[in-house]
Order: C-alpha cells, then structure tokens, then sequence
C-alpha cells in the first residue's frame, strides 16, 4: 500500500465576480487500493478540488503528485499524457460521444495511447465491458442506451487503460437506486479486487460512509 | 496509431451529419465550378478576339507615316548662315513620299534577322469597286501572294478559289466575302477599281476570302503587287508597308523599336496597334478572377460557419476527449480534418462539374450575326492550369476557413464543460 497521490498546501482562487478563496491549504495523501469518498455540502470545493487532482484544472497553488510524479508545472500537451496514461474518468452526465457505439467509447483512450494494436484493444474493451455486464450491447450506437448502461460504459471506458486513479465526479447523481447500487458495487470490486484507487465526489452522505475513506471538506477546508 | 484516431474521429464526424457536410461541400464545388466556367469562357473570347485580331494584324507593321518633323525648313536653311533666329508659323510639307525608301536592301536585311520569320512588302490604297454607277469606298493590298500567306494563314480563309491563284492571273483579285456580296460577283466575275488618282484597271476574281472582320470582308481585296503599281503609275520598287511575322510575337515590341532606329520609319508592333483589344482582354481577366476569387470566399465564410456550429455542439465531445488525453493539437486535427475533407471533395466536384458546364457552353451556338465575326460556337478554351488552381485555391480556403474554429475548438476548458 503505497502513497498514489499526494497534494501539498492546494490553494484555488476563483476571480469572478470577485476574487474568492475556495479551497484553503489543502494537504491529503491517498494510498492505492482505498476507495475514497469527497464529501461536502454544495459549494464545498469538492468537485473544484477534483479537477485540481484530475490535472484538468491548472490554476492553482501548491504541488500535486501522482504515482510519484509531481503534476504541478507540466505543460498542456504532457499533462493529456500523463490523464491518458494514469487517470480514469467517471462523471455525473455520461458523457458517452453520442456518434459511437460502447465499444469504440470504451477503446478511445486506448486508441489515442497506441501502446497496443487495434485488434488487441478491441479484445481488452470487450473484457472491461464483459466485467460491466454491458457485452451485448457492445455494437448498440451510445446514444441509445439509458443512463445506467450509459454510466457503465463510461466506467469500463475508465478502465481501459489500466490507470492508477479512476476519479469519479457525483458518478450517481443522476441514476436510480439500482443503477446507482450497481455502480458502488462496481467500484468497491475495481478497489478490492482488481487493486486500483478510486476517488469520488459524492454527496450522498450514506453512500460515502461506505467507502473505505471519507474526505470533508467544509468551506474550502479539509476538515477530516 | 494516434494520426489514425483523429482522422477516424473525423470520419465518423463527417459521416453522422452527412447532409451539413454535403451542403458545406456544395458551397464549395458551385464557387469553383463556376470559377472554372468563367475563366475557361473568358480566356475563350479573349483568345478568340486575340487570334482574330492577330490574323489579320502583323505582328510588325512598318510604312512611312507622315513626318511631322518641321525643323528643317526651306526658310531655315536659307538663312542659316546668318545670325539671324528662323521662326516658321504652320509650316506645311513640301513633298509627301507615301512610299518607302530602300526597300530591296530593307527587305533583304529583315529576311537575314533570325527573330523574323516572314517578310511580306505590300503597296496598298485606297479605291473605288464600281458597281453599276455607284462606287464602293475599299482599299487594295497589292502583296507578292507566296510570302503574305505565310504571314497570315490566308489559305484557311479561303470560301472559294486558292490564294495561288493570284500567281497564275496576272490581273487577278481575291475579294472579301462581304464586298463579293455586295457587289453581286462571284469566282470568275470581273471587277472594276478606280483609285484616287483617277486610274482604273480590270480585275478578275480568282478567290474570295472570309477572315471573321466585318470591315476587312467588307471592303478589302488582295491583287498582286504588279498590278498596284501599274495602277498607280509608279515603278516596281514602289511600295508603301512591309509586314512582319516573328518566330516569337511576345518580342515583338522590342524588334519594332529596334527597326524604328534602323530605318527610321514607323514600326508598329501587335500589342501597340490593338491597344484596345488588349486592354480589354486585361480587363475581362481581372474581372474574372475577382467574381471567382469572391465566390470561393464566400463558400469559404460558409464553411467557417459550419465548422463553428459543429464545434458549438461539440463542445461536450471535445471536453471528453481532452478529459481522456487528447491533447490541444489532437483536437485541431480532428476539426482540421473535416475542413480539409470538405474543401478537397469539393474542390474536386467543382472541377468536374466546371468541366462539364464549360462543355455544355462550348457547343451552344452562338447568337450573333455571322458576318461581321466568324463565331459558330461560345468560345471556351480548356487550360488544366485553371483546374489546378481551382483545387489548389479551394483546399486553402476551406483550410483557413477551418483552421481558426479548429483553434478555438482546441482551447476549450474542459473543467468548465464538465462541470455542467
């Protein structure tokens, strides 16, 4: 059980309308194989802390490290490499692209990667969606499944390139009561048995006290 | 492995709205096609006009144009050794010589000059076709008929009888068709000419002639240089005009000028004779490729716009891809694509739509009295140079017209989108 991710004295300014401190002097270290849930009520910070850890937000203060690799300074370019390579994505609205079928969702990370060969990704994207329960809806286009297919299709896309984090933002927001069990169930498995890091935005308060971890943050601060 | 993403990306784009891609593809394939048409329609009219204008127009013309150099005077050089200033009010020539002098050693040096190729000296005046009582006003070029066909071509001009014709009549005549017609007279009918000196000779017609100009058919004819001279009285030496064909006609104005100072007559050279044709012809070019420079940008605004509504609601998609690891650059390529995809497809259906337009026009008969130009069909030249420009000029619009939302595509925040 090793340190995956590190931030030291995070600091975000918003500036519109005016300049306002939303996240103050933040230091959390998460180890792999937990699952964590970030917490907090609306307007917390969580989801703005998210984005900071998820290197998509660079307008901070402070250092950030993942799998021993400080983040913070990386240009744009180095930045879209290291997510391809290290981070998975969940997010509230499925964000499947409405054009492609499951499958070819699934393998795009992969695809962008090029570490395999088409064919071999095609078989490593049948698999993440054999373990999502989605196989035979592999060929059907995004836009036609329902919001908890769609979710599941998003996680095994997540998946695909093996990362060490998958950060999930409020990933049950928008499904019912069974889709959103099968979607924890679905993490608390990739945690636990398949070894990875999940962390996730929630304010479900009973959905996070099931996780293995729980971060609050209350008015921009980490309080636990 | 990471090109062929992005261009599958785009595929699946361009293939999932297929109806804005075919209307953007449209804009572009009707400004080039029609660019094609015109300036293959254009060029044809200016080359038709050029071609007419240069067969009957040599490309040097030299004759003896009435000197207007008044400073040696009869008074000037009867005081000249006095210390006297000669002023002379309107002093008028003393003696016109119409003719040219020299002419044997003229000729002789042009035909040794390797710039020219044909030399052809010619007396020509002015006269009178009599019909019945009335006289028609014309002119005569009395030409050695070997070497002013080679000038000209004269032989394709023929409707009737051959220009040799000329060699074996001494008194022989090839008429324009228009003044034939209006003269009533056909190949064999004699003709009679008085010239402005009161002179008047028989001529047979051996040949008639169609060149396309109205007023070189209707009042010019063609008789061999013997018979001028006679007519006018003067002696075998005698002529007025020496025509010049050249191996390269572009240079034209620069032998021209060269043999003003050698000869000191008036040399006039194609382009400056036909000024107006040529500035006309500048004109139609320049007017050509500005509608058609205009069309192309206008599809062009029509791509930009279609690509930044394609970006607008793509905006979620390019948050994603960024989110998964597609970097600035994957993002433009992906955009650009599309761009280029259209701009080339329709690059190309333009030019075979072009193509075809162009075709159709070159068999319309044309609606225009045919005496006066000789013009079957519109005129439509096919230059391949105009087709490649054609797609060069659209694959650069669409380009530029993709590039900028590409851009912006590029630099959008992802955090903002995703966030909701």
């Amino acid at each position: 059980m090793d340190e995956i991710l590190k931030t030291e004295h995070l600091n975000k300014y918003f500036h519109e309308p005016d300049t306002f401190q939303v996240l103050t002097d933040i230091s959390l270290s998460v180890n792999s194989r937990e699952f964590v849930a970030l917490v907090g009520k609306s307007g917390s910070g969580k989801s703005t802390l998210l984005y900071l850890l998820s290197t998509l937000d660079t307008s901070y203060e402070g250092k950030i490290s993942i799998n021993n690799m400080q983040v913070t300074g990386l240009r744009q370019n180095a930045l879209a490499k290291f997510r391809n390579d290290n981070i998975g994505f969940v997010f509230q609205f499925h964000f499947l692209l409405p054009e492609f079928t499951a499958l070819e969702n699934v393998m795009m990370p992969a695809l962008k990667q090029g570490k395999y060969r088409r064919n071999e990704i095609e078989e490593r994207a049948m698999d993440k969606l054999r373990q999502m329960q989605m196989e035979p809806f592999a060929h059907k286009p995004s836009s036609k499944l329902s919001g908890g297919q769609q979710q599941r299709v998003a996680i095994a896309r997540a998946l695909i390139n093996d990362p060490a984090i998958v950060m999930a933002d409020e990933p049950t927001g928008n499904l019912d009561t069974a889709n959103s069990e099968i979607v924890f169930e679905i993490f608390k498995d990739i945690v636990h048995n398949k070894g990875r890091t999940i962390i996730m935005v929630t304010h479900d308060m009973d959905f996070a006290h099931r996780a293995d971890r729980v971060l609050e943050l209350v008015d921009g601060k980490l309080i636990r | 492995m990471a090109l062929s993403v992005n261009f599958s990306i785009a595929k699946t784009h361009l293939l999932s709205r297929k109806k804005q891609t075919v209307v953007a593809m449209l804009g572009v394939t009707f400004g080039i096609a029609m660019f094609i048409l015109m300036i293959s329609f254009m060029q044809g009219v200016n080359k038709f006009l050029q071609d007419t204008m240069l067969s009957s127009t040599p490309d040097i013309h030299i004759y003896n144009d009435v000197k207007t150099d008044y400073s040696a005077s009869v008074a000037g050089d009867y005081f000249k050794d006095s210390d006297k200033t000669v002023i002379v009010h309107h002093p008028k020539p003393k003696q016109i010589t119409v003719n040219l002098k020299n002419t044997d050693a003229i000729l002789a040096d042009l035909k040794k000059n390797p710039q020219i190729a044909a030399v052809s000296p010619l007396l020509s005046s002015q006269v009178f076709y009599n019909y019945g009582p009335v006289q028609i006003n014309g002119f005569i070029d009395g030409v050695r008929i070997n070497e002013e066909t080679r000038l000209y071509n004269l032989e394709d001009k023929m409707v009737d009888g051959k220009t040799e014709n000329l060699l074996t009549a001494s008194d022989g005549i090839l008429m324009g068709s228009g003044l034939a017609d209006k003269l009533n007279v056909r190949t064999g009918d004699l003709v009679s000419l008085t010239t402005p000196i009161g002179t008047t000779m028989r001529f047979r017609i051996v040949g008639i002639f169609t060149i396309g100009i109205g007023t070189i058919d209707n009042a010019k004819s063609y008789v061999n240089l013997a018979s001028v001279q006679q007519l006018l009285g003067q002696n075998s030496n005698y002529i007025t005009d020496i025509n010049i064909k050249m191996k390269d006609n572009t240079l034209s104005s620069f032998l021209a000028k060269d043999l003003y100072k050698k000869y000191n007559y008036k040399s006039e050279d194609w382009v400056t004779a036909n000024a107006s044709v040529m500035a006309s012809n500048i004109i139609r070019n320049v007017l050509t490729y500005v509608v058609s420079i205009t069309l192309l940008i206008v599809a062009g605004f029509g791509i930009y716009n279609i690509m930044n509504m394609t970006i607008a609601n793509k905006m979620k998609d390019i948050a994603i891809l960024k989110a998964e690891g597609f970097d600035r650059r994957d993002v433009v390529q992906i955009f650009l694509t599309q761009s280029l995809v259209i701009g080339t497809l329709g690059a190309i259906t333009g030019i075979i739509l072009g193509f075809f337009l162009s075709y159709a026009l070159s068999r319309v008969p044309f609606p225009a009295n045919n005496s006066f130009i000789s013009l079957k069909y519109f005129p439509v030249i096919f230059n391949p140079y105009h087709y490649v420009f054609g797609i060069v000029f659209g694959v650069i619009t669409t380009f530029i017209a993709g590039f900028m939302p590409s851009l912006k595509a590029s630099r959008i925040d992802p955090v903002a989108i995703l966030r909701g």
